[in-house]
């Protein structure tokens, strides 16, 4: 899968746009813009793995629920990801992500609150998908 | 934003003017004119849209500080009436629930604590989990966790956290009632295990600060403030179990909206009629988010005081205030004369009650309820008091910080992090942090003007100024 994620201004939060050859290599994307906020993903090591499943007809709450789903996991498990894995099936959203736990006195960025509804949208394009919305930070 | 559009109501207050096929509430930007000039068309986008939800009741307004947010506009104020089909929205409150600043002032004057600065520095951020993925000591239990969403600073304070002198000077005596537990998820609770008594990240800080200038010694006075004081301010939420309530009702709620008829300028607004099942839920959720959030600060005061100790034996710490941004509140305001019961949406803005406000302590009745306005770590906060004027301009609301007037995409362009807090130790501010990238994000640049929020919020009508803090010590997550 190729990293293709960028952030545009948002003037108190930020806002994310991520795209993809099929929709949900697009949501995987979006997911490693939404972690990059927190942690730098080249220090992070992918040696744990956490499953993530969620069933969710609207594309764009989707993309919402996938955040937001990935950034509970990571409170629960003590961990920061920076590799994502989806596969949708009609409503079924199945997926994974790899991390590690925060290492004492690494450099941290900025904690992710929530993904939001503002912005938030879901389309296809010529090459593939392009997803976005705003986090809140 | 374009003032083109806008029409002057008096020196500090502008509405737009409707269409004739607009069909809308008032709207009412508080503020100056640079102030509002600066301020991005969003703002204006987003406040105009809470004027068209239903039940609401007088104009749909912004405070001086006033940003673009989601849903509504951080610094919106809306008030609804459930008897008239008023709502109850989890885009009017936002992710991090009664996220609020605590306020102590000490015994300490600038001399006796200058040079403990750098220990204090240092024990503070060993001491305060500040930062994303930073945990706490405290392990509840989940019977233990219901507790505190019940019983907010008031159990903390059972649990011997702080002093039962406390409660007085906090918001709802530090216990938000009608708080339904189970009206929170498992998720929401689980990812509070380890995140009770922690600052978190991004705009969130604990700072030392000194009294340098008095505007309104009387009120001062009430609020035991004098000029050279050392007071702190802890400014923070109800962590992950707020985020994730704001999580998960910002779908469940803007699913229902549909379902339940309401037609949403924006899907942002997600809301449910007050007097709907899924909008008592939601409310449920949020009260009990609200008490998570002062049982935070109050743990997180009592940890302040015990470094304050280590460091300063002589040193004694009592609050001032503690006031919460986002929220809803059901509260007794006069509309046309008449008294109403009303939930008052406050997202990014504070409770301002004027003078003679019965839920004020009796200490600062006369004064009216302190307001704390945050600034940037490299300027300065204000204490503010309520005034009588700000009920009928707005409810009694006012200004809750600087507000930012850059974005972080392009604040991480202009600053570095570390250049940054360099800056700062060379103003006698001492900067700690875990995130560089958090520090340049938080530049003062990325902020308004603070000194002109709240000289605009004092002449607006809604608070006045009392006093000036500026920041000796910052902890930032």
């Amino acid at each position: 899968m190729s990293i293709d994620y960028r952030y545009f201004d948002h003037e108190a939060d930020i806002g994310i746009e991520a795209e993809g050859r099929t929709l949900e290599a697009a949501f995987a994307n979006a997911a490693l813009a939404t972690f990059a906020i927190m942690a730098e993903p080249a220090t992070v090591i992918p040696e744990r793995r956490v499953e993530v499943a969620f069933e969710e007809a609207d594309a764009e709450l989707a993309l919402v629920t996938w955040l937001n789903r990935l950034l509970a996991l990571a409170r629960l498990h003590g961990v920061v990801f920076n590799a994502f894995e989806l596969r949708r099936e009609g409503d079924r959203w199945e997926g994974a992500a790899w991390g590690m736990p925060w290492r004492p006195g690494a450099d941290r960025g900025t904690e992710v609150k929530g993904a939001t509804l503002t912005m938030l949208k879901v389309e296809q394009t010529a090459k593939g998908w392009r997803v976005r919305c705003i986090v809140d930070v | 934003m374009d003032m083109s559009q806008l029409k002057q109501l008096d020196p500090y207050c502008y509405t737009v003017p409707k269409r004739p096929d607009e069909e809308r509430a008032e709207v009412r930007l508080y503020g100056s004119r640079p102030l509002l000039e600066t301020m991005d068309e969003m703002v204006l986008t987003q406040i105009t849209n809470v004027a068209r939800l239903p039940g609401l009741v007088g104009p749909a307004m912004t405070m001086p500080d006033a940003h673009w947010g989601y849903g509504f506009p951080i610094g919106g104020v809306a008030a609804f009436d459930p008897d008239e089909g008023g709502i109850i929205s989890a885009g009017g409150v936002g992710f991090d629930i009664s996220c609020g600043i605590r306020c102590l002032r000490t015994n300490l004057d600038l001399p006796d604590a200058v040079e403990a600065f750098p220990r204090l520095a240092d024990e503070l951020f060993a001491t305060i989990p500040a930062g994303v993925g930073e945990e706490g000591n405290l392990r509840l239990s989940p019977h233990e966790l219901d507790q505190v969403l019940l019983g907010g600073a008031e159990w903390a304070v059972k649990q011997g956290f702080g002093a039962e002198a406390d409660l007085a000077f906090i918001e709802e005596h530090g216990k938000m009632r009608g708080a339904v537990p189970g009206n929170v998820s498992d998720l929401a609770k689980k990812r509070q295990r380890g995140e009770m008594g922690t600052l978190g990240s991004g705009n969130h800080y604990l700072e030392v600060q000194v009294v340098e200038k008095i505007y309104d010694p009387k009120a001062a006075q009430a609020f035991g403030l004098h000029e050279g004081q050392i007071v702190v301010s802890i400014h923070c939420g109800s962590r992950g179990l707020g985020h994730q309530i704001g999580t998960d009702y910002l779908v469940s709620l803007a699913k229902a909206a549909s379902r339940l008829g309401l037609t949403l300028p924006d899907r942002e607004l997600a809301c449910a009629p007050l007097k709907s099942p899924e909008g008592q839920e939601y409310l449920g959720a949020m009260n009990a988010a609200i008490n998570v959030a002062l049982a935070n600060r109050q743990i997180l005061t009592h940890l302040t005081r015990g470094v304050f100790a280590r460091v300063i034996p002589e040193a004694r710490l009592s609050t001032l205030y503690d006031v919460s941004h986002n929220t809803c509140k059901l509260e007794e305001h006069v509309v046309a004369g008449r008294k109403r019961h009303l939930y008052v949406h406050r997202k990014g803005a504070t409770r301002a009650f004027g003078p003679g406000h019965l839920a004020l302590p009796l200490d600062y009745r006369a004064a009216g309820q302190p307001v704390i306005i945050g600034g940037s770590m490299g300027t300065g906060s204000y204490v503010l008091a309520g005034m009588a004027e700000g009920e009928q301009r707005a409810w009694s609301s006012a200004s809750h910080g600087a507000g930012r007037a850059m974005s972080r995409k392009q604040a991480l362009k202009r600053w570095r992090g570390r250049e940054l807090i360099d800056e700062l130790r060379g103003q006698g501010i001492l900067i700690r942090t875990k995130s560089m990238r958090g520090a340049a994000e938080e530049a003062p640049g990325a902020y308004k003007d603070v000194d002109e929020v709240a000289e605009a919020t004092e002449r607006a009508g809604l608070a006045r100024r009392v006093a000036f803090l500026r920041p000796k010590v910052c902890i930032k997550g």
